[in-house]
Protein backbone atom coordinates (compact mmCIF):
# COMPACT_ATOMS: atom_id res chain seq x y z
CA UNK A 1 0.00 0.00 0.00
CA UNK A 2 2.70 2.39 0.92
CA UNK A 3 4.94 1.75 -1.95
CA UNK A 4 2.30 2.18 -4.33
CA UNK A 5 3.03 5.96 -3.63
CA UNK A 6 6.36 5.73 -5.54
CA UNK A 7 5.45 7.41 -8.44
CA UNK A 8 4.83 10.83 -6.16
CA UNK A 9 8.50 9.96 -4.97
CA UNK A 10 10.21 10.14 -7.91
CA UNK A 11 8.58 13.57 -8.84
CA UNK A 12 9.38 15.28 -5.39
CA UNK A 13 12.99 13.73 -5.36
CA UNK A 14 13.55 14.96 -8.87
CA UNK A 15 11.74 18.71 -8.11
CA UNK A 16 13.69 19.21 -5.06
CA UNK A 17 16.88 19.00 -7.30
CA UNK A 18 14.99 20.97 -9.54
CA UNK A 19 14.45 23.94 -6.75
CA UNK A 20 17.99 23.59 -5.38
CA UNK A 21 19.87 24.71 -8.34
CA UNK A 22 17.61 27.17 -8.83
CA UNK A 23 17.97 28.04 -5.55
CA UNK A 24 21.69 27.20 -5.09
CA UNK A 25 23.65 27.81 -8.04
CA UNK A 26 24.76 31.40 -8.68
CA UNK A 27 25.24 30.48 -12.68
CA UNK A 28 22.33 31.93 -14.47
CA UNK A 29 22.31 29.05 -17.31
CA UNK A 30 22.90 26.62 -14.45
CA UNK A 31 19.59 27.84 -12.93
CA UNK A 32 17.70 27.54 -15.92
CA UNK A 33 18.60 24.13 -16.40
CA UNK A 34 17.59 23.40 -12.80
CA UNK A 35 14.13 24.80 -13.85
CA UNK A 36 13.71 22.62 -16.59
CA UNK A 37 14.43 19.36 -14.42
CA UNK A 38 11.64 21.12 -11.91
CA UNK A 39 9.50 21.67 -15.09
CA UNK A 40 9.82 17.84 -16.16
CA UNK A 41 8.76 16.95 -12.82
CA UNK A 42 5.59 18.33 -13.19
CA UNK A 43 5.22 16.39 -16.55
CA UNK A 44 6.08 12.78 -14.69
CA UNK A 45 3.23 13.58 -12.29
CA UNK A 46 0.67 14.45 -14.38
CA UNK A 47 1.09 10.94 -16.77
CA UNK A 48 1.75 9.01 -13.96
CA UNK A 49 -1.39 10.57 -12.52
CA UNK A 50 -3.06 9.29 -15.70
CA UNK A 51 -1.51 5.88 -15.88
CA UNK A 52 -4.31 3.50 -15.39
CA UNK A 53 -2.76 -0.50 -14.59
CA UNK A 54 -2.87 -2.63 -17.36
CA UNK A 55 -4.26 -0.10 -19.91
CA UNK A 56 -2.48 0.97 -23.30
CA UNK A 57 -1.36 4.16 -24.94
CA UNK A 58 -4.99 5.80 -25.53
CA UNK A 59 -4.96 4.85 -29.17
CA UNK A 60 -8.54 2.98 -30.27
CA UNK A 61 -8.01 -0.26 -31.43
CA UNK A 62 -10.12 -2.95 -31.65
CA UNK A 63 -8.73 -5.72 -29.18
CA UNK A 64 -8.23 -3.38 -26.55
CA UNK A 65 -10.43 -2.04 -23.93
CA UNK A 66 -8.84 -0.46 -21.30
CA UNK A 67 -6.77 2.92 -21.66
CA UNK A 68 -5.05 5.22 -19.68
CA UNK A 69 -6.20 8.69 -19.46
CA UNK A 70 -5.53 11.06 -22.60
CA UNK A 71 -6.26 14.10 -20.87
CA UNK A 72 -3.14 14.58 -18.96
CA UNK A 73 -1.39 13.39 -22.06
CA UNK A 74 -3.06 16.47 -24.14
CA UNK A 75 -1.67 19.18 -21.18
CA UNK A 76 1.88 18.17 -20.80
CA UNK A 77 1.92 17.54 -24.84
CA UNK A 78 1.41 20.83 -25.45
CA UNK A 79 3.44 22.10 -22.04
CA UNK A 80 6.63 20.23 -23.31
CA UNK A 81 6.34 22.75 -26.50
CA UNK A 82 5.24 25.93 -24.62
CA UNK A 83 8.21 24.69 -22.18
CA UNK A 84 10.98 25.18 -24.68
CA UNK A 85 9.79 28.21 -26.31
CA UNK A 86 9.44 30.10 -23.06
CA UNK A 87 13.01 28.59 -22.17
CA UNK A 88 14.24 30.10 -25.03
CA UNK A 89 12.40 33.93 -24.10
CA UNK A 90 14.92 33.43 -20.84
CA UNK A 91 17.86 32.09 -22.57
CA UNK A 92 17.99 35.02 -24.62
CA UNK A 93 17.25 37.28 -21.32
CA UNK A 94 20.36 35.40 -19.97
CA UNK A 95 22.30 36.25 -23.56
CA UNK A 96 20.78 39.92 -22.82
CA UNK A 97 22.42 39.94 -19.11
CA UNK A 98 25.79 38.60 -20.63
CA UNK A 99 25.83 41.39 -23.05
CA UNK A 100 25.56 44.34 -20.98
CA UNK A 101 26.69 43.84 -17.58
CA UNK A 102 29.76 40.53 -19.10
CA UNK A 103 28.55 37.82 -16.55
CA UNK A 104 26.01 35.64 -15.92
CA UNK A 105 26.95 34.78 -12.27
CA UNK A 106 24.23 36.04 -9.42
CA UNK A 107 26.72 37.56 -7.16
CA UNK A 108 28.80 39.36 -9.72
CA UNK A 109 25.54 41.07 -11.33
CA UNK A 110 24.54 42.31 -7.25
CA UNK A 111 28.12 43.62 -6.93
CA UNK A 112 27.85 45.65 -10.50
CA UNK A 113 24.58 46.13 -9.96
CA UNK A 114 23.12 46.79 -6.16
CA UNK A 115 20.07 47.58 -7.19
CA UNK A 116 18.75 44.88 -8.45
CA UNK B 1 20.03 9.88 -11.39
CA UNK B 2 21.49 12.09 -13.96
CA UNK B 3 19.91 14.88 -12.56
CA UNK B 4 22.11 14.72 -9.50
CA UNK B 5 25.08 14.54 -11.67
CA UNK B 6 23.95 17.90 -13.67
CA UNK B 7 23.46 19.49 -10.34
CA UNK B 8 26.57 18.35 -9.04
CA UNK B 9 29.18 19.65 -11.92
CA UNK B 10 30.57 22.78 -12.80
CA UNK B 11 31.30 22.13 -16.48
CA UNK B 12 28.50 23.71 -18.23
CA UNK B 13 29.05 21.44 -21.08
CA UNK B 14 28.98 18.27 -19.07
CA UNK B 15 25.77 19.97 -17.70
CA UNK B 16 24.12 20.47 -20.87
CA UNK B 17 24.95 17.01 -22.82
CA UNK B 18 23.71 15.42 -19.43
CA UNK B 19 20.11 17.24 -19.82
CA UNK B 20 19.76 15.90 -23.14
CA UNK B 21 20.40 12.11 -21.44
CA UNK B 22 17.77 13.32 -19.34
CA UNK B 23 15.33 14.12 -21.80
CA UNK B 24 15.86 11.35 -23.40
CA UNK B 25 15.21 9.10 -20.34
CA UNK B 26 12.25 10.77 -19.34
CA UNK B 27 11.14 10.50 -22.74
CA UNK B 28 11.52 6.68 -22.37
CA UNK B 29 9.57 6.99 -19.12
CA UNK B 30 6.30 8.20 -20.85
CA UNK B 31 6.47 4.94 -23.35
CA UNK B 32 6.65 3.18 -20.17
CA UNK B 33 3.57 4.95 -18.57
CA UNK B 34 1.98 4.80 -22.33
CA UNK B 35 2.11 8.19 -23.20
CA UNK B 36 2.81 7.76 -26.39
CA UNK B 37 2.36 10.88 -28.09
CA UNK B 38 4.44 13.08 -25.12
CA UNK B 39 7.71 10.10 -25.09
CA UNK B 40 7.81 11.99 -29.09
CA UNK B 41 7.77 15.24 -27.87
CA UNK B 42 10.09 15.03 -25.18
CA UNK B 43 12.42 13.09 -27.06
CA UNK B 44 12.24 15.68 -29.72
CA UNK B 45 12.16 18.67 -27.53
CA UNK B 46 14.40 17.27 -24.32
CA UNK B 47 16.95 15.07 -26.40
CA UNK B 48 16.94 17.56 -29.37
CA UNK B 49 16.34 21.11 -29.54
CA UNK B 50 16.61 22.01 -26.06
CA UNK B 51 20.40 20.81 -25.53
CA UNK B 52 21.45 22.47 -29.48
CA UNK B 53 19.87 25.91 -27.78
CA UNK B 54 21.78 25.64 -25.01
CA UNK B 55 24.90 24.87 -26.70
CA UNK B 56 24.73 28.00 -28.38
CA UNK B 57 23.73 29.76 -25.40
CA UNK B 58 27.08 28.84 -23.97
CA UNK B 59 29.17 29.70 -26.69
CA UNK B 60 28.26 33.30 -26.15
CA UNK B 61 28.21 32.90 -22.27
CA UNK B 62 31.37 30.99 -21.79
CA UNK B 63 31.61 26.96 -20.53
CA UNK B 64 32.78 27.57 -17.12
CA UNK B 65 30.69 27.78 -13.72
CA UNK B 66 33.10 30.22 -11.74
CA UNK B 67 33.77 28.63 -8.75
CA UNK B 68 34.58 30.53 -5.23
CA UNK B 69 38.52 29.77 -4.58
CA UNK B 70 37.86 29.12 -1.14
CA UNK B 71 34.70 27.85 0.03
CA UNK B 72 32.76 30.73 1.74
CA UNK B 73 31.26 30.15 5.18
CA UNK B 74 28.43 32.43 4.04
CA UNK B 75 28.30 30.10 1.21
CA UNK B 76 28.07 26.79 3.19
CA UNK B 77 25.83 28.50 5.35
CA UNK B 78 23.80 29.14 2.36
CA UNK B 79 23.91 25.71 1.10
CA UNK B 80 22.80 23.75 4.42
CA UNK B 81 19.95 26.54 4.78
CA UNK B 82 18.76 25.60 1.27
CA UNK B 83 18.99 21.98 1.60
CA UNK B 84 17.08 22.30 5.06
CA UNK B 85 14.62 24.05 3.19
CA UNK B 86 14.47 20.96 -0.09
CA UNK B 87 13.97 18.43 2.76
CA UNK B 88 11.25 19.92 4.74
CA UNK B 89 9.50 20.91 1.62
CA UNK B 90 10.14 17.73 0.19
CA UNK B 91 8.54 15.61 3.33
CA UNK B 92 5.84 18.03 3.62
CA UNK B 93 4.63 17.12 0.03
CA UNK B 94 5.30 13.39 0.20
CA UNK B 95 3.22 13.84 3.31
CA UNK B 96 0.73 15.33 1.53
CA UNK B 97 0.24 12.00 -1.18
CA UNK B 98 -0.58 9.51 1.58
CA UNK B 99 -4.22 10.57 0.54
CA UNK B 100 -3.63 9.96 -2.90
CA UNK B 101 -4.81 7.57 -5.16
CA UNK B 102 -2.42 4.54 -5.65
CA UNK B 103 -0.20 4.16 -8.51
CA UNK B 104 -2.13 3.10 -12.00
CA UNK B 105 -5.01 2.65 -9.92
CA UNK B 106 -8.36 2.84 -12.45
CA UNK B 107 -10.32 4.10 -9.72
CA UNK B 108 -8.53 7.10 -8.81
CA UNK B 109 -10.82 10.48 -9.19
CA UNK B 110 -8.75 11.47 -12.70
CA UNK B 111 -9.84 8.51 -14.59
CA UNK B 112 -13.44 8.86 -13.43
CA UNK B 113 -14.70 12.06 -15.53
CA UNK B 114 -14.40 13.39 -18.74
CA UNK B 115 -12.28 11.20 -19.51
CA UNK B 116 -14.76 8.36 -19.91
CA UNK B 117 -16.21 10.25 -22.10
CA UNK B 118 -13.30 10.72 -24.12
CA UNK B 119 -12.24 7.47 -24.58
CA UNK B 120 -16.15 5.90 -24.94
CA UNK B 121 -17.34 8.71 -26.91
CA UNK B 122 -14.12 9.93 -28.82
CA UNK B 123 -13.76 7.22 -31.57
CA UNK B 124 -17.86 7.80 -32.42
CA UNK B 125 -18.10 11.20 -32.05
CA UNK B 126 -14.75 12.00 -34.29
CA UNK B 127 -13.87 9.42 -35.90
CA UNK B 128 -9.91 9.56 -35.46
CA UNK B 129 -8.69 6.24 -33.56
CA UNK B 130 -5.53 9.03 -31.66
CA UNK B 131 -7.92 9.46 -28.55
CA UNK B 132 -4.77 11.98 -27.82
CA UNK B 133 -5.46 13.89 -31.54
CA UNK B 134 -9.14 14.51 -30.96
CA UNK B 135 -8.76 16.16 -27.27
CA UNK B 136 -6.17 18.18 -28.73
CA UNK B 137 -7.61 19.11 -31.78
CA UNK B 138 -11.46 18.88 -31.01
CA UNK B 139 -12.29 18.93 -27.52
CA UNK B 140 -9.73 21.09 -25.88
CA UNK B 141 -9.38 23.35 -29.44
CA UNK B 142 -9.03 26.47 -27.40
CA UNK B 143 -6.55 25.35 -24.86
CA UNK B 144 -4.73 24.46 -28.03
CA UNK B 145 -5.03 27.78 -29.40
CA UNK B 146 -3.84 29.67 -26.99
CA UNK B 147 -0.68 27.80 -26.80
CA UNK B 148 0.07 28.23 -30.43
CA UNK B 149 -0.05 31.69 -29.89
CA UNK B 150 2.08 31.24 -26.40
CA UNK B 151 5.02 30.06 -28.81
CA UNK B 152 4.27 32.85 -31.51
CA UNK B 153 4.29 35.36 -28.60
CA UNK B 154 7.48 33.68 -27.27
CA UNK B 155 9.38 33.58 -30.71
CA UNK B 156 8.59 37.20 -31.35
CA UNK B 157 9.82 37.45 -27.71
CA UNK B 158 13.62 36.32 -28.56
CA UNK B 159 13.52 38.39 -31.46
CA UNK B 160 12.66 41.41 -30.02
CA UNK B 161 15.53 40.91 -27.71
CA UNK B 162 17.72 40.37 -30.00
CA UNK B 163 17.17 43.25 -32.08
CA UNK B 164 19.29 41.64 -34.56
CA UNK B 165 20.43 42.20 -38.54
CA UNK B 166 18.99 38.82 -39.40
CA UNK B 167 16.87 39.89 -42.19
CA UNK B 168 19.09 41.66 -43.77
CA UNK B 169 21.33 39.91 -46.29
CA UNK B 170 24.92 39.87 -44.71
CA UNK B 171 27.82 40.43 -47.32
CA UNK B 172 29.00 37.15 -48.40
CA UNK B 173 32.10 38.63 -48.09
CA UNK B 174 32.43 38.69 -44.52
CA UNK B 175 33.36 35.63 -43.78
CA UNK B 176 33.64 34.62 -40.49
CA UNK B 177 36.40 32.04 -39.28
CA UNK B 178 36.04 28.20 -40.68
CA UNK B 179 35.45 26.49 -36.81
CA UNK B 180 36.38 22.44 -37.07
CA UNK B 181 32.63 21.62 -37.32
CA UNK B 182 32.61 22.66 -40.75
CA UNK B 183 35.25 20.32 -42.02
CA UNK B 184 34.16 17.19 -40.22
CA UNK B 185 33.77 15.09 -43.08
CA UNK B 186 32.21 11.63 -41.23
CA UNK B 187 29.45 14.28 -39.31
CA UNK B 188 28.29 16.13 -42.81
CA UNK B 189 28.16 13.14 -44.91
CA UNK B 190 26.01 10.99 -41.90
CA UNK B 191 24.13 14.07 -41.72
CA UNK B 192 23.56 14.63 -44.58
CA UNK B 193 21.72 10.79 -45.42
CA UNK B 194 20.48 12.01 -41.61
CA UNK B 195 18.37 15.20 -42.91
CA UNK B 196 16.49 14.16 -45.10
CA UNK B 197 15.32 11.36 -43.49
CA UNK B 198 14.03 13.27 -40.38
CA UNK B 199 12.30 15.63 -42.67
CA UNK B 200 10.50 13.49 -44.11
CA UNK B 201 9.68 11.19 -40.87
CA UNK B 202 8.01 14.73 -39.54
CA UNK B 203 5.67 14.93 -42.42
CA UNK B 204 4.66 11.36 -41.92
CA UNK B 205 4.21 12.18 -38.26
CA UNK B 206 2.15 15.49 -39.17
CA UNK B 207 -0.10 13.47 -41.63
CA UNK B 208 -0.19 10.09 -39.49
CA UNK B 209 -0.72 12.40 -36.19
CA UNK B 210 -4.60 11.23 -36.72
CA UNK B 211 -4.00 7.12 -36.53
CA UNK B 212 -1.10 6.64 -34.78
CA UNK B 213 1.27 8.48 -32.03
CA UNK B 214 1.66 11.98 -33.46
CA UNK B 215 -0.03 15.65 -34.41
CA UNK B 216 1.53 19.17 -35.34
CA UNK B 217 3.39 19.30 -32.12
CA UNK B 218 5.58 17.03 -32.55
CA UNK B 219 5.97 17.06 -35.80
CA UNK B 220 6.91 20.70 -35.79
CA UNK B 221 9.48 20.19 -33.13
CA UNK B 222 10.97 17.58 -35.16
CA UNK B 223 10.98 19.33 -38.60
CA UNK B 224 12.70 21.95 -36.45
CA UNK B 225 15.46 19.65 -35.07
CA UNK B 226 16.42 18.83 -38.85
CA UNK B 227 16.98 22.17 -40.10
CA UNK B 228 18.65 23.17 -36.52
CA UNK B 229 21.20 19.88 -37.08
CA UNK B 230 21.63 21.24 -40.55
CA UNK B 231 22.59 24.65 -39.36
CA UNK B 232 25.04 23.78 -36.97
CA UNK B 233 26.91 21.94 -39.84
CA UNK B 234 27.10 23.48 -42.27
CA UNK B 235 26.79 26.85 -40.39
CA UNK B 236 23.99 29.93 -40.86
CA UNK B 237 25.13 31.38 -43.41
CA UNK B 238 23.93 28.69 -45.66
CA UNK B 239 20.74 27.60 -43.70
CA UNK B 240 19.86 31.34 -44.18
CA UNK B 241 20.03 30.41 -47.92
CA UNK B 242 18.17 27.32 -47.80
CA UNK B 243 15.31 29.28 -46.10
CA UNK B 244 14.91 32.34 -45.85
CA UNK B 245 14.19 33.97 -42.34
CA UNK B 246 11.85 36.78 -43.27
CA UNK B 247 9.87 33.79 -44.90
CA UNK B 248 9.49 32.05 -41.92
CA UNK B 249 8.63 35.13 -40.10
CA UNK B 250 5.87 35.02 -42.17
CA UNK B 251 5.10 31.28 -41.57
CA UNK B 252 5.22 31.61 -38.10
CA UNK B 253 2.30 33.71 -38.04
CA UNK B 254 0.23 31.95 -40.88
CA UNK B 255 -0.35 28.95 -38.52
CA UNK B 256 -2.10 30.91 -35.86
CA UNK B 257 -4.01 32.64 -38.84
CA UNK B 258 -4.55 28.76 -40.27
CA UNK B 259 -6.12 27.87 -37.10
CA UNK B 260 -8.04 31.42 -36.20
CA UNK B 261 -9.32 30.98 -39.63
CA UNK B 262 -10.74 27.71 -39.04
CA UNK B 263 -12.77 28.88 -35.92
CA UNK B 264 -14.05 31.88 -37.53
CA UNK B 265 -15.28 29.49 -40.61
CA UNK B 266 -16.92 27.00 -38.36
CA UNK B 267 -18.22 29.98 -37.08
CA UNK B 268 -19.81 31.19 -40.31
CA UNK B 269 -21.18 27.99 -41.39
CA UNK B 270 -23.59 28.31 -38.29
CA UNK B 271 -21.38 26.22 -35.93
CA UNK B 272 -19.62 27.16 -32.46
CA UNK B 273 -15.99 28.36 -32.73
CA UNK B 274 -13.56 25.80 -33.42
CA UNK B 275 -16.55 23.00 -33.69
CA UNK B 276 -15.48 21.42 -36.87
CA UNK B 277 -18.87 19.37 -37.62
CA UNK B 278 -20.19 22.26 -39.81
CA UNK B 279 -17.74 22.35 -42.13
CA UNK B 280 -18.61 19.30 -44.12
CA UNK B 281 -22.26 17.79 -44.95
CA UNK B 282 -20.80 14.73 -42.34
CA UNK B 283 -20.12 15.65 -38.93
CA UNK B 284 -17.30 12.80 -38.74
CA UNK B 285 -15.55 14.24 -42.14
CA UNK B 286 -16.09 17.95 -41.33
CA UNK B 287 -13.93 16.71 -37.82
CA UNK B 288 -11.44 14.83 -39.55
CA UNK B 289 -11.05 18.10 -41.84
CA UNK B 290 -10.51 20.65 -39.02
CA UNK B 291 -8.72 18.62 -36.95
CA UNK B 292 -6.41 18.11 -40.28
CA UNK B 293 -6.32 21.89 -41.00
CA UNK B 294 -5.32 23.15 -37.53
CA UNK B 295 -2.58 20.17 -37.04
CA UNK B 296 -1.13 21.88 -40.07
CA UNK B 297 -1.02 25.17 -38.83
CA UNK B 298 0.01 24.03 -35.35
CA UNK B 299 2.75 22.20 -37.23
CA UNK B 300 3.85 25.21 -39.34
CA UNK B 301 3.68 27.48 -36.36
CA UNK B 302 6.13 25.53 -34.39
CA UNK B 303 8.29 24.56 -37.01
CA UNK B 304 8.88 28.49 -37.98
CA UNK B 305 8.94 29.32 -34.08
CA UNK B 306 11.41 27.16 -33.17
CA UNK B 307 13.90 27.39 -36.22
CA UNK B 308 13.23 31.39 -36.11
CA UNK B 309 14.41 30.70 -32.57
CA UNK B 310 17.20 29.40 -32.93
CA UNK B 311 18.59 31.05 -35.88
CA UNK B 312 18.22 34.50 -33.83
CA UNK B 313 20.71 32.71 -31.27
CA UNK B 314 23.26 31.68 -33.44
CA UNK B 315 22.96 34.73 -35.54
CA UNK B 316 24.13 36.48 -31.56
CA UNK B 317 26.78 34.28 -31.52
CA UNK B 318 28.20 34.62 -34.71
CA UNK B 319 28.07 38.29 -34.80
CA UNK B 320 29.53 38.22 -31.18
CA UNK B 321 32.45 35.96 -32.32
CA UNK B 322 32.40 38.40 -35.47
CA UNK B 323 33.56 41.41 -32.66
CA UNK B 324 36.03 39.33 -30.75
Amino acid sequence: MFFDLYNYWIVFVLMMIGLYMVINQSNLIKKLIGLNIFQTSVFIFYISVGKVNGGSAPIFSSTETLYSNPLPHVLILTAIVVGIATMALALALVVRIKKAYGTVEDSELQEKDPKC
Amino acid sequence: MTAIAIARTTDLFAAVMLSGIYGLVSASFFVALDAVDVAFTEAAVGAGIFPLLMLVVLGVTGRYEKTALKPQKAALMKKVAVVITMVITGGLLILGTMDMPAFGDPEAPAQQHVNIRYIEQSPEEIGIPNMVTSVLASYRGYDTLGEVLVIFTAAMGVLALFSSQLFVTRKLSVKIKKDDMHDHNVLRIVSKILIPLILLFAFYVQFHGEYGPGGGFQAGVIFAAGIILYTMLYGLDKARQVIKPGVLRVLCALGVFIYGCTGVVSMLSGGNFLDYSVLASDPIIGQHLGILVIELGVGITIAAGMILIFFAFSHQAESQLGEE
